[in-house]
């Protein structure tokens, strides 16, 4: 062989484990869940092999499915909008700041470091009825009984805020870093006033950063089902519950195929619409 | 006027962060029955008497080992993978980072599932191995990013130097390229160690019955209420993820001071 193809070869053999493992893992399971959600479970228990729309018919069209898809999206919406309202000015202010700046981003890395469910448990320690708010409360004497506050809709979306706010800052962060500080002073001489700069320059530059941290916040939190387990009631399931239930409590594994299937594709066709617009780029930045 | 309103509400964000955590940490060295205010004194019970829980040990030890072979296994794929997108012009490079990064791109519940389901056909049922395969292909994607990020800093000349000295290509990924490249594989490793530690949303899914991880073991034990011993479990676990990374971080600041980088 000569030395042009082995060092053509080199970066294949270099990759092969890499690529085989994600398709083995990854890409060969999707296509086979697509084909194990055309198949049918039967009342013994065992699947029935062979192409049936029984499950696509059930997801897509009960109700029941719709309408907890439509409550999980408008969970994530509500998420996402408070993440950026919450986490851009914070982001600004890393980002602007002189002399904390590495204080300030490594204590913005520690949450990423510091358990999922710990973090959303914790909220029990704060909001329990026997929690800090509760006991505060009664000790001034403001309430008699302890309230309780836990297990609703507000509480789920507390707790993805809580979880996806750093992936917000972080990006929005890496965005307005990389603004030359001179077109906001530019702006500023030429006669905007300070708040015309940021909203005419500095924001729509940070705008990629936004989009990223938007789309990370969304779809992490449409996906998760351990927040409304553990913070959430009864009736506060969201779409990812309704898979897992599916799967693990139920067996349905060709109906929990499906859901799964919808929830890719719901989720899936946002990530494509923002790699269309925007590109995978931003989203590494912020990853990275 | 406006930056001392953005100062306030920046730390405010800091303050909603850290708070709730800080409140665990605090009520694991509550002395009282219940995991919960008032404080009624300062006390290590807790920590001892999970010293002394069988369960919550089996709990560390499964989750340790796990995450000790999925860091060794994602590591070595990712930085493979890495040298070759770094390294090499290959043809359609963005599409192959694409790919490798897709574990990250879909929803960890669906990959959970689809692993689930496709190894259950092959007849690899709910094991260790199934947990194992399920961590390394969902943390290989933030090894390769890691990696490729330290990668781009370590100059060629070094290597190209040693090569004309002398050196066989060998001797050269050995002494030279490795060495440079340690910083990059131990963070490589550490992240996929903690992520691997730290799941539960793919592990609820892969781990067989009776099996526990430490997470899924505190989300078992939430079942019932928040018992003091939660928060013991949830400081220690704070102090691994947490302390584990800075140390790392501390020996890798050193060893770039060291050479030079």
């Amino acid at each position: 062989m000569s030395v042009e193809a082995r060092e053509a070869r080199q970066p294949w053999i270099l990759l092969s484990p890499a690529l085989t493992a994600v398709a083995l893992l990854l890409f060969v399971p999707l296509i086979f869940i697509v084909i194990y959600s055309f198949w049918l479970r039967t009342a013994t228990g065992a699947d029935q092999v062979g192409f049936y729309l029984d499950n696509w018919q059930e997801a897509l069209t009960d109700p029941f499915y719709r309408d907890i898809l439509l409550n999980t999206l408008k969970i994530a919406a509500i998420t996402t909008a408070v993440c950026a309202v919450m986490g851009y000015p914070a982001a600004y202010f890393i980002a602007r700041s002189k002399g904390n700046k590495a204080i300030l981003l490594l204590l913005l890395m520690l949450p990423f470091w510091i358990s999922y469910i710990i973090r959303t448990m914790s909220w029990i320690n704060i909001l329990g009825v026997s929690g800090a708010f509760n006991s505060t409360l009664m000790a001034l004497g403001i309430i008699s009984e302890p309230i309780q506050m836990l297990y609703n809709e507000t509480t789920v979306i507390l707790g993805l805020v809580h979880f996806l706010l750093p992936f917000m800052v972080l990006n929005v962060f890496v965005s307005l870093d990389g603004i030359d500080t001179n077109l906001e002073d530019a702006a500023n001489s030429l006669g905007a006033t300070r708040w015309q700069a940021f909203m005419q320059v500095t924001l729509p530059l940070s705008l990629p950063g936004l989009a990223a941290g938007g789309l990370l916040c969304f779809v992490l939190g449409a996906g998760t089902y351990i927040t409304p387990m553990v913070l959430g009631g009864p009736t506060d399931a969201m779409f990812a519950n309704l898979v897992f239930e599916a799967i693990i409590t139920q067996l349905n594994w060709p109906l929990g195929s499906a859901l799964s299937l919808m929830l890719l594709v719901v989720l899936g066709v946002l990530v494509l619409i923002y790699n269309r617009y925007l590109g995978m780029a931003q989203l590494m930045k912020g990853l990275g | 006027m406006g930056w001392n309103l953005i100062r306030a509400w920046t730390f405010l964000v800091y303050m909603f962060m850290f708070l709730p955590v800080a409140v665990v940490v605090l009520l694991s060295f509550n002395a009282s029955q219940f995991g919960s205010f008032p404080m009624t004194g300062f006390s290590f019970r807790w920590f001892v008497e999970l010293a002394q829980n069988d369960a919550i040990l089996r709990a560390f030890r499964t989750s340790i080992i796990l995450g000790l072979l999925t860091a060794a296994i994602s590591t070595t794929l990712g930085v493979l993978a890495s040298l070759a997108l770094v390294r090499y012009r290959v043809p359609g490079t963005n599409m192959i980072s694409t790919l490798l990064i897709a574990p990250i791109l879909v929803p960890e519940v669906v990959l959970a599932v689809a692993l689930l389901l496709f190894l259950n056909f092959l007849q690899i049922n709910k094991s260790f191995t199934l947990l194992l395969l399920g961590h390394v292909i969902f943390t290989l994607p933030f090894v390769i990013l890691v990696v490729q990020a330290r990668l781009v800093s370590i100059r060629r000349d070094v290597e190209e130097a040693a090569l004309s000295l002398g050196a066989s290509p060998r001797q050269t990924f050995f002494q030279i390229t490795l060495p440079l490249m340690l910083p990059a594989v131990l963070a490589g490793a550490l992240f996929a160690f903690t992520i691997s530690f730290d799941d539960i949303t793919g592990t609820l899914f892969w781990k067989p019955g009776g099996v526990e991880t430490v997470p899924t073991q505190i989300f078992a034990m939430l079942r019932n209420s928040i018992s003091p011993e939660i928060n013991a479990l949830g400081t220690v676990m704070i102090l691994m993820t947490v302390g584990l990374p800075l140390l790392g971080l501390a020996i890798a600041r050193k060893l770039s001071t060291k050479s030079g980088t």
